[in-house]
């Protein structure tokens, strides 16, 4: 018990990637293992990465699952929207809204989250890291 | 490039970087600012709030890039010693020196201790900073542990009561002691001061009054007050209140002008006697007067922004002090020259109510044509009203006893006639100092286009809070003078509201969220529409939360409450409160089986804590196998029909109140509706199952029940009002079937009945004619709505575990069996908690 993760150390793993620098695309799962215009969390070397079906406009987006407010494990839980037209999630703890392209706190100040890129081939999804 | 430091980072210090960075000349300044607290400039006005759940983040000015983003250099846990004039420079504690063009002090004011012998003994606090709290707080958890209970504050002014207030908040009990013979003898005159002493002793707090101490008792530790009459107060704990001081010592030190009783002296351009050296807030000396409030020291701030910058505004010579608050639950205002210290002849109205706790008092001038000042306790909602005609010189209406009398029963605006017969230079929110012209401006301008947007870019009502009503009731005139519908739409994504949506989707009949938003709506949705649709959707097709996951509400999607740490919580079905020991044996196996923390709930069931998402389906297929089912704790829907054990075993009793609630619970379970609901059923007026807590009661009296609605515990407690008398259980179950649907087609969302009530034209008495006397017709249509809803219930979870689609849900990973592993639990009372965050 005592071994337990500080704040710093379950964040720093986790660092936005863009396309251009994906160096590992992973096979995370089935089209279908995901719910419609919800999300699912893949496992990825340590990481917990949250991964959304933006079924209506035929778009994913992948980010960390960890949400920055209270350090849990559960962005991947929440209801996804949009925002003005910018695609989020809301946490499902406080309804923190995050932006799927930038990360940014919609709603508040909190720090940015990290997001990954996301391709989709013959039916199975893959995120993109940088390691 | 020019520097500007600031020494002190309070409310009034970071308000001057604020209005620094609004000015159009920031880019040719560079600031640098220095705070001897460890933490970034906090809202000191809500400090009670620390005890109430808020956090020093909840409570900060700003977030913590602001200062860099704006590329002010902010220095905290740094305290300037000293001021060297003749070279522009200041040095810090370790001596590192800092030049600068101009320097502005916003020191603020340390609280006063008046030179009591013993104050320095073990357990004698001040009320200031987040550090004094925390320290008080620890003090008091040690008390408790030792089974001390008493605590005095030393003081009853403003502040003073605040903190008698945070006391009680700790679980002690709080004695005010104040040395004049009334409490806030700044404000309140002596009626006001008993009818404000009067409410705050009927919530338990005592106030001794006229008392001077002369020493405190106690070998290291306190153990009491001796007053210099002779008596004493036995007390464990002192929080000295007793007012405060200008933290003038560095500029004392730098030559500064200082008053014979501190503060650094300044002009009207606020500056001090040397040009280059600024003072705002309560450390500045204005006028021969320490302003300790807010407003005025927003004011400074501005003030010396503009003179800094080459403006020449300057602080007018007479500052109002005016104030509305909410002292222990109390509402309490004074607003101008409320203890008529000018000596003018003038005459007083004062009206009393002892009943309701209310007293006002106005000022008027001899001629009856001016306002001059005022008080109210106990009621302010006319404050702003009021407050308007004083600082304005509105005329005053031909009777001026109308202005507290002529508005019982009607809200503000009605007192003040029309918010937009204001003047355009009316002052609306004093803490900002926002007119009405900047207010109706913004809508006009097209800059804003809702309440939202105005108070973003106004910053009207981000202060005290206490204008927003009429900033509300501005927007709205404004927005239908320009020909702009006032609406209530749910999100961005609907132009509708709740009930509209409702009664669009039962014409239409459409069965997904899709449909509803390719037809009404736009774009992708939201956290918002999507569970009202949901919970539409549910409450007229009786769909249960399986349907449609991604839309239904985060809880609802997993049919359990997410927690702390993102496990899950377990609450089975125990209709009335109702079991067997055989079943209670099976709550207690399954508790044991998962390792789960175990408590009572306060609606007579038991609540199962720290389930991992994979566990959730294991642990209720062990309770339905036993008989259990859903208890839809996580819905907006029906959660428990409490009772009392009634006539069955009571010998009070006057009905089967335990027979009567698992008849009711069962008849309403998994109702969703716009919020949660709870229900009562008491077999006497004892009233031991709490039923005027409750969105509906039951209440057995002589010759039948008698049934209360719209009743709630929570923030905001309210009782049930009395909806039908004497009725059988026949009635009272129609009268429920018609009251519930009611709310459900009207409400908006997340608003319970209780304020669904306070937001019902007609109140209480239109809700009876609609439910009782049937003047809508629509009962009938109602009954039938809940008996298809009633026979078509089904157990969520039963549906779940036998569905292996459903069931796929409940893993944390998609490809992976593993479970989280950042779940991490300390052990607490033989049970476990989650872990605390570092």
């Amino acid at each position: 018990m005592q071994n337990s993760k500080s704040m710093e150390e379950i964040l720093e793993i986790y660092k936005t990637t863009s396309l251009e620098s994906v160096k590992v695309w992973f096979e995370a799962a089935k089209v279908e293992d995901f719910p419609k215009n919800g999300g699912a969390c893949v496992k990825y070397k340590g990481k917990q990465i949250a991964v959304f079906n933006f079924e209506r406009k035929n778009a994913w987006y992948a980010c960390q699952n960890v949400c920055p407010h209270k350090m849990e494990m559960v962005l991947s839980r929440g209801m996804i929207g949009d925002h003005s037209g910018i695609p989020k999630v809301a946490c499902p703890m406080h309804k923190k809204t995050f932006s799927l392209e930038s990360g940014e706190n919609l709603n508040g100040d909190l720090a940015a989250i990290a997001t990954y890129p996301v391709k989709v081939e013959d039916g199975t999804v893959f995120i993109g890291f940088e390691e | 490039m020019k520097k500007v430091v600031v020494i002190g980072n309070g409310m009034v210090g970071y308000k001057f970087c604020e209005k620094f960075v609004a000015s159009e000349k920031f880019n040719d300044y560079k600031l640098i600012v220095f705070g001897e607290e460890p933490r970034r400039a906090y809202d000191r006005v809500h400090l009670s709030e620390f005890y109430d759940g808020k956090t020093a983040e909840d409570l900060s000015m700003s977030t913590a890039s602001w200062y860099e983003e704006n590329n002010i250099d902010l220095h905290i846990s740094e305290m300037i010693t000293e001021i060297n004039r003749e070279h522009k420079t200041v040095a810090n504690h370790r001596g590192d020196t800092y030049s600068y063009d101009y320097l502005v002090l916003a020191t603020g004011s340390s609280a006063f201790v008046p030179p009591i012998e013993g104050v320095d003994k073990e357990g004698v606090f001040v009320y200031r900073t987040i550090e004094d709290l925390e320290a008080t707080e620890a003090y008091a958890k040690k008390l408790k542990a030792q089974g001390k209970t008493e605590a005095a504050v030393l003081g009853g002014g403003l502040l003073g009561l605040e903190a008698a207030n945070a006391v009680k908040n700790l679980g002690l009990n709080a004695h005010v002691v104040e040395f004049a013979p009334r409490l806030m003898p700044r404000q309140l005159d002596k009626g006001a001061s008993d009818m404000l002493q009067a409410k705050i002793e009927s919530l338990g707090l005592q106030v001794h009054l006229s008392k001077q101490t002369k020493f405190i008792q106690g070998k290291k530790a306190i153990e009491g007050l001796q007053y210099i009459d002779d008596t004493e107060l036995k007390v464990d704990m002192l929080v000295v209140s007793a007012g405060i001081r200008p933290r003038d010592e560095v500029a004392k030190e730098a030559g500064l002008a200082v008053g014979t009783r501190g503060g650094i002296v300044v002009n009207q351009q606020m500056q001090t006697s040397d040009e280059s050296i600024y003072a705002i807030g309560e450390c500045a000396l204005l006028n021969s007067m320490i302003y300790g409030l807010v407003a005025p020291g927003y004011d400074m701030a501005e003030i010396a922004v503009d003179q800094i910058t080459g403006g020449t505004s300057e602080m007018p010579e007479y500052i109002d002090m005016s104030t509305q608050l909410k002292l222990i639950g109390t509402e309490v205002a004074s607003f101008g020259d409320a203890l008529n210290e000018a000596k003018k002849e003038i005459d007083e109205i004062t009206y009393e109510n002892k009943r309701k706790g209310v007293y006002k008092k106005i000022n008027v001038s001899k001629d009856g044509t001016k306002l001059l000042g005022g008080i109210l306790v106990g009621d302010s909602s006319d404050y702003n009203s009021l407050f308007q005609i004083y600082i304005n010189g509105l005329k005053l209406p031909e009777e001026p006893e109308d202005l507290i009398l002529g508005s019982r029963g009607a809200d503000g605006g009605a007192l003040l006639g029309d918010v937009m017969d204001l003047p355009d230079d009316a002052q609306i929110c004093s803490c900002e100092s926002v007119t009405k012209g900047q207010i109706c401006g913004a809508i006009e301008s097209g800059e804003a286009n809702d309440l939202g947007e105005v108070i973003s870019c106004t910053k009207a009502g981000t202060g005290c809070g206490g204008c927003k009503p009429m900033v509300k009731d501005l927007v709205n005139a404004t927005l239908t003078s320009l020909g702009k519908e006032v609406k209530d739409n749910i999100c961005e994504h609907f132009d509708y509201n709740r009930q509209e949506l409702y009664d669009i989707i039962k014409v239409k009949g459409y069965r997904t969220y899709d449909e509803v938003l390719n037809a009404y709506g736009k774009s992708d949705g939201c956290e918002v529409c999507k569970p009202v649709i949901a919970s539409i959707m549910a409450s007229l097709y009786a769909d249960t939360a399986n349907e449609e996951i991604a839309i239904q509400d985060s809880n609802d999607r997993f049919l359990a409450n997410i927690q702390r740490n993102g496990t899950y919580s377990v609450v089975p079905r125990i209709p009335g409160g109702e079991i067997t020991p055989e079943k209670l044996i099976v709550l207690g196996e399954v508790g044991k089986k998962y390792d789960l923390y175990t408590k009572i709930t306060g609606g007579q069931r038991v609540d199962f804590f720290g389930a991992r998402l994979d566990q959730l389906p294991l642990i209720w297929k062990d309770l339905i196998d036993h008989g259990f089912e859903s208890g839809h704790a996580y819905g907006k829907s029906l959660r428990t029909v409490k009772s009392c054990v009634g006539s069955t075993w009571c010998r009070y009793g006057m009905d089967e109140s335990v027979s009567f609630a698992i008849e009711l619970e069962e008849r309403y379970k998994g109702l969703r509706s716009p919020h949660k609901i709870k229900g009562g059923v008491s077999g006497c007026i004892r009233e031991c199952a709490e039923a005027r807590c409750k969105d509906f009661g039951v209440i057995a009296v002589e010759g039948g029940w008698n049934l209360y609605v719209c009743g709630n515990g929570g923030a905001n407690p309210r009782h049930a009002e009395l909806l039908a008398e004497q009725i059988d259980n026949e009635t009272v179950i129609k009268y429920i079937d018609r009251f519930l649907m009611y709310y459900i087609r009207t409400a908006a969302p997340l608003e319970r009945t209780a304020k669904w009530l306070d937001n019902l034209e007609g109140g209480i008495e239109y809700l009876k004619e609609v439910v009782v006397d049937d003047k809508l017709q629509l009962a009938e249509e109602l009954e039938n709505e809940m008996a298809k809803l009633v026979d078509s219930f089904q157990c969520e979870w039963t549906q779940a575990i036998q569905d292996e689609e459903i069931m796929k849900r409940f893993n944390h990973f998609v490809n992976s069996d593993d479970t989280d592993d950042n779940l991490v639990f300390v052990p607490l009372r033989d049970q476990k908690m989650p872990q605390h965050w570092k």
